[in-house]
């Protein structure tokens, strides 16, 4: 018998890993595959090329007219969103004004750093400061009307200012009244949970244009005459009662999926009803749809731009409102594109930023 | 009255738990049929029988995770009612290990066993964490404090679970299959924990089919069947000189392994 002598590492074969084992896997494993490939990257080649160099390359960037664009009209009139641009960030508010409005978002981002920061230990408290000190600072600055601020009507707050604050003021309630509907759903107490079922069950069966247009219209009906309920404010409340029921659904997907152990669990150590859904069985269910609550945050982001129809200027509406002035007539593709990319922006962070926060509370396995 | 196996293993004449002529359905089915027991302080019960007897259903009535519909439960002078106060106070002295553990995945080791006496018992955090340790050095995991529950072997988890319980200081524990979800060779560290708990005089009702268990430790032994309680004794006589024919039956299955 010989003696066994030990095997060195080798490394693999070229064919196998790096990038040509990697085309080869996934690009050109198969005539079908390869087919495809190949028409792929002929439908890139047809339309990426053409589309940078218009946005890119020939675009017009410079002026403060048309007269540029109408020049050139093979690329990009960026000209016209760039005179636009305050109008599409601030809408109708005064242009003397708009550091309150930068102000406020500064504010918000500088208080927000530190939650990002592992070594901040006072997260708690920071939190429960913008949670509950920020909107009244925030109001102050957006209205004014006190400490000697020019008043502003919430009718000229507009642009990328209202779709923010919208989405803002619809998160931050929907989430908290999206938690107690779906508790209050899986309650025992029969009051509760057909209270809680007729509220998400109604307000999921309508759309949220219907939602909107009650709030502005049909809402002043009803009201005692002479009451002045802002129209801004019945957006808001709008949107936020209706995101809360498809939170609730969201929510309530996880709250089934976490083990009756657990309750099980809770119970016998003794913890309240409050204690142990706040405790143990929250958490757990809350980190487990994060992917479907984001879901919901990037869908009441962009629904937000139904406020147009209720006379509201959101960014997309004063995007809209642009293409209507004479001056830059036939440039709506440059408006939506723009729109489009603001949009995107926001979503995908959204996106990252709840992937980022998912690897960070993963603890191992549930068992 | 039963002799006690070890001076350590001491039973007093207090009464602990006490439940007379209870039942319990669920919807039609009559799954606990007039069980009378009362259990001392410092008695170590084992109760066994065939799957679906209704054990599990009869320790979980002592703390309330199941609901009785007729007779009383006693637990320590209080009579376990619809009164949440009362159920608060009992649940604070009834601790429980499950078969699948039930430990909290998303905190560590030590916040799990924390929790509850800092929640519930209102006790200052650092030192509810300095007794969390106390228990986890006791059940021989306080290397695994700071661990996730997931990251932890299956006869760690359950000490974990042990150690938790014991965290609220309770005066009587249940344990209803600590040791059927684990490896066998897991068993053994989870045994020897329990054992070491009743030598310090813990009032313990353990559901097991762990005959072993039950012949060092236990100063009686409850045989169910049925929704009943078929025959009781100390287990030197249950094991030896079993009374009814549905215990020898049971006996003899669980014995040929
Ligand atoms: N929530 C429930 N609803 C209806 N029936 C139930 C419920 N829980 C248990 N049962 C039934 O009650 C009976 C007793 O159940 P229990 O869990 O107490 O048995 P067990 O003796 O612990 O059995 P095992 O050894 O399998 O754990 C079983 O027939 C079971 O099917
Ligand atoms: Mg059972």
């Amino acid at each position: 018998m010989s003696i066994h002598t030990p095997h060195p590492d080798l490394p693999p074969p070229v064919t196998s890993v790096g990038a040509i084992g990697w085309l080869r896997n996934n690009l050109f494993s198969s005539p079908l595959n390869t087919a495809f490939t190949l028409f792929a990257l002929y439908l890139l080649y047809e339309t990426v090329p053409p589309l940078i160099d218009w946005a890119f390359i020939s675009a017009n960037w410079s002026g403060d007219t048309r007269e540029v664009c109408d020049a050139n009209p093979s690329g990009a009139c960026w000209a016209f969103v760039r005179v636009r641009f305050d109008q599409f960030m601030y809408g109708f508010y005064p242009e003397s004004e708009y550091w309150r409005i930068n102000l406020a978002i500064g504010l918000l981002v500088a208080l927000m750093v530190p939650l990002f920061i592992q070594k901040f230990t006072r997260k708690g408290l920071l939190a429960a400061f913008i949670l509950i000190a920020y909107p009244i600072i925030a109001l102050q600055l957006f209205a004014g009307g006190n400490f000697g601020l020019e008043s502003v009507e919430t009718s000229k707050w507009g642009g990328l200012t209202l779709t923010l604050i919208l989405s803002a003021v619809g998160i931050v309630a929907s989430l908290p009244l999206g938690i107690v509907l779906a508790l209050g759903r899986r309650s025992n107490m029969p009051i509760v949970k057909s209270v809680s079922v007729v509220f998400i069950e109604f307000w999921r069966g309508v759309p949220l244009i219907t939602v909107l247009f009650m709030a502005s219209v049909m809402l002043p009906l009803f009201l005692p005459e002479g009451t002045h309920f802002d129209k801004l404010l019945r957006a808001m409340i709008g949107i936020a009662l209706f995101q809360s029921a498809y939170m609730a659904e969201v929510v309530r997907g996880g709250l089934q999926a976490i083990p009756k152990g657990q309750y099980e669990a809770a119970e016998a150590l003794g913890l309240s009803y409050w204690k142990s859904m706040g405790l143990i069985i929250l958490p757990q269910a809350l980190k487990m749809v994060i992917p479907g609550i984001v879901n919901t945050f990037i869908a009441l982001f962009k629904d937000t731009t139904l406020v147009l129809i209720i006379g509201l200027f959101d960014l997309l509406a004063m995007i809209q409102t642009a293409f209507n002035d004479t001056n830059w007539l036939g440039f709506s593709i440059e408006g939506y594109v723009f729109a489009a990319l603001i949009f995107w922006v926001f979503c995908f962070s959204m996106s990252r930023y709840s992937q980022a926060l998912e690897r960070k509370l993963h603890t191992g396995h549930a068992r | 009255m039963s002799e006690p196996t070890s001076p350590k293993m001491a039973v007093s004449d207090d009464v602990m738990i006490e439940l007379k002529a209870v039942h319990k359905w669920y919807g039609q089915f009559h799954v606990l049929k007039d069980i009378n027991l009362r259990v001392q302080k410092g008695e170590r019960i084992v109760i066994c029988g065939p799957s679906g007897s209704g054990k599990s259903t009869m320790i979980r009535c002592i703390n309330r995770l199941e609901e009785h519909q007729k007779g009383q439960i006693i637990v320590d002078g209080t009579e376990l009612t619809d009164d949440v106060k009362h159920i608060d106070q009992i649940r604070k002295e009834v601790g429980m290990v499950f078969q699948h553990f039930n430990l909290f995945p998303h905190l560590t080791v030590l916040e799990n066993c924390a929790l509850a006496p800092i929640w519930v018992r209102k006790m200052p955090r650092r030192k509810a964490e300095a007794m969390a340790m106390e228990y986890l050095e006791k059940v021989k995991i306080p290397e695994q404090a700071k661990k996730y529950p997931g990251q932890l072997s299956g006869g760690q988890q359950q000490r974990v679970a042990i150690a938790r319980s014991l965290c609220m200081n309770p005066s009587i524990m249940l344990f209803d299959e600590p040791t059927s979800a684990l490896d066998p060779e897991m068993i053994k560290e989870v045994l020897d924990t329990m054992i070491e708990l009743a030598e310090s005089g813990m009032t313990m009702l353990c559901v097991t089919h762990e005959m072993g268990f039950a012949k060092t430790v236990a100063n009686r032994v409850i045989f169910m069947d049925g929704g009943e309680i078929i025959e009781e004794n100390e287990p030197e006589e249950f094991f030896t000189n079993p009374q009814s024919d549905r215990t020898k039956l049971f006996l003899s299955q669980i014995l040929q392994h």
